[in-house]
């Protein structure tokens, strides 16, 4: 099995970045804090003002390691890649795929909504007693639902749009009672239907975090398999967008994001002390609490788990990169389908 | 039509495998393992050309080849030049990690350099050489008509594949692939199941699981 690379997450301001043969080095005010060596990371991930060698850079971009550079807040400003192992042969099957892309689209929708119905079930499963009645009430019937939107995702004909909008249809029904889910006894802690730019509450915040580093973790995976990361299925084309890898993520945030952020909250890990409020009313993470976000990712993404359709055990934090080989093989004509990544 | 020549020490990938031979040089895909990783660093050490003489043979390494009937081109480890009647006789020798195997691929190779060596130089090579590393042997190879024609066929078939840009479907046999580097990225199991049939059984058991069905 292909092995789980590490991603290094940099998130002390003023560190520097550098290179001292097959190493990367990290130092903060010229002391050593880290040193890994090359052959054990997949990519280099920079949050805020990171100074990093042009050696350093050289040497990940001949090593095809990707090196992420965000803002603070984990907003993306630019990205650093070697020569592209991008495929043409593959990259114009994709092209032509996009053209029609319904029967993909049907995987990618059919594999998020049964995971988002998942998600809620799980939490019937484990708290559904402790649950006010309303609320339980109120999760059982977007259950219902979502087994409907999944069933019609199965059977029906319909076009690229229809799938395109039982996926929203899906999502707002899921976040329409994410925000029960949430068993933190800070009052504060709360969900008011997905926000994004910027993220409005704690929650919001929370899960818009993760999926930067999801989406980046998808971006990787994309290109490592010769994909192009900006032709998308269910994301149309928008200059700039990486819209194949928010596809391939679509599937894996339900069980990769969303129970992380739930049990994070749930477990007190983080509180609502971790957050900051701007004076235009965003809510963000503040820098110590990225920390214990982080290392929990990491630990998440080192899960073991059964791949649903590869019936292999692998890290959870693999199943962007396997999604991206299967739907390479796909189109190249391999599997009749492209198989969704059902996780339970 | 395209004209690049199909690298030499593809042929051994084809004879093994026509798909494995595809992953590699259509698919440019390229699993990094200890194999491949020990077969660079022994060949770094031979690729160095230069021209020497030992007990009065003529050795050439690293010698360019090609062959425009086949359009095969490449780089030969080492060829000897043995003196006969008939004047110098080229005898190429091919570097391997490992041991001689069950299969044919490294005859192939070597036979393939025979081929390109016989039309640079107009002389017919009965014979070649190649070497393993792992129990330090020579093992005699002898260009007959059986391994000749095997090497043109799979040539051929190579081309055709990349060319056409279409890597052959996969079929799972244990024996040669659970020793293939590229597994991880072939996998062989999957070819042939319907990925579309597994989703809908998927999905349905999903939906008639106890809750919410
Ligand atoms: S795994 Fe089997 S089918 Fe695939 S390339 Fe290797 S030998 Fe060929």
């Amino acid at each position: 099995m292909k092995k789980l690379l590490n991603t290094v997450y940099v998130t002390s301001e003023g560190a520097a970045l550098s290179k001292d043969g097959e190493n990367l080095v990290v130092q903060v005010e010229g002391e050593e804090r880290a040193r890994a060596p090359f052959h054990m990371i997949a990519s280099v991930v920079a949050f805020g003002a990171v100074l990093l060698t042009p050696p350093l850079l050289q040497a990940c971009a001949a090593r095809g390691i990707t090196v992420v550079l965000l803002d603070r807040n984990g907003r993306f400003q630019a990205r650093v890649e070697g020569p592209t192992s991008g495929n043409v042969l593959l990259r114009r099957q994709q092209y032509r795929a996009s053209e029609r892309p319904e029967a993909i689209v049907r995987s990618l929708v059919a594999g998020k909504v049964a995971n988002q119905r998942a998600v809620l079930q799980r939490a019937l499963r484990d708290y559904g007693e402790e649950t006010q009645i309303s609320a339980k009430t109120a999760i059982e019937a977007a259950v219902a639902r979502l087994g409907g939107i999944l069933r019609s995702v199965q059977i029906s004909t319909s076009d690229v749009n229809a799938l395109r909008g039982a996926e929203g249809e899906a999502a707002q029904l899921y976040f329409g009672v994410f925000g029960h889910l949430i068993r933190s006894p800070d009052p504060a802690i709360v969900f008011r239907g997905r926000s994004r730019r910027p993220p409005l509450d704690p929650m919001n915040a929370l899960l818009s975090f993760l999926y930067t580093l999801l989406t980046h973790d998808c971006r990787s995976a994309a290109e490592t398999v010769g994909l192009d990361p900006a032709v998308g299925f269910l994301h149309r084309d928008r200059p700039g967008r990486p819209s194949l890898a928010l596809d391939l993520m679509e599937e894996m945030r339900p069980a990769l994001v969303d129970r992380l952020a739930l049990s994070l909250v749930n477990r007190r890990q983080i509180r609502i002390q971790d957050f900051r409020m701007e004076d235009n009313g965003a809510v963000l993470l503040n820098d110590e609490s990225r920390k214990t976000v982080l290392s929990a990712w990491q630990e998440r993404k080192k899960t073991e788990r059964r791949h649903p359709f590869l019936d292999e055990t692998a890290p959870l934090g693999l199943a962007p990169f396997l999604q991206a080989q299967l739907l390479a093989r796909h189109l190249r004509g391999d599997l009749d389908a492209y198989p969704p990544w059902f996780g339970k | 039509m395209d004209d690049d020549p199909i690298p030499l020490s593809a042929l051994q990938h084809a004879v093994y495998c026509l798909r494995q031979a595809a992953l590699i040089h259509v698919e440019r895909l390229w699993e990094e393992n200890r194999f491949t990783a020990e077969g660079r660093v022994l060949h770094a050490a031979v690729d160095r050309q230069g021209q020497r003489y030992s007990r009065g043979v003529r050795r050439v390494s690293a010698l360019p080849l090609s062959c425009r009937r086949l359009q095969l081109a490449g780089v030969a480890d080492l060829v000897e030049y043995h003196k006969s009647e008939a004047g110098e006789i080229p005898y190429p020798v091919e570097y391997k990690r490992g041991k001689p195997k069950l299969h044919r691929a490294d005859e192939a190779q070597l036979c393939g350099q025979a081929l390109c060596l016989e039309e640079m130089t107009g002389l017919s090579i009965p014979e070649g050489a190649l070497f393993y590393e792992q129990t330090r042997r020579r093992v005699v190879v002898r260009f007959d008509m059986e391994l000749r024609t095997l090497t043109e066929r799979v040539a051929r078939e190579l081309r055709e594949t990349i060319l056409s840009g279409v890597t052959p479907p996969a079929i799972y046999e244990k024996r040669k692939c659970d020793p293939c580097s590229l597994i991880e990225l072939c996998r062989p199991r999957i070819a042939g199941r319907s990925a579309k049939a597994w989703r809908d059984r998927e999905i349905d058991k999903l939906l008639s699981e106890a809750q919410g069905g």
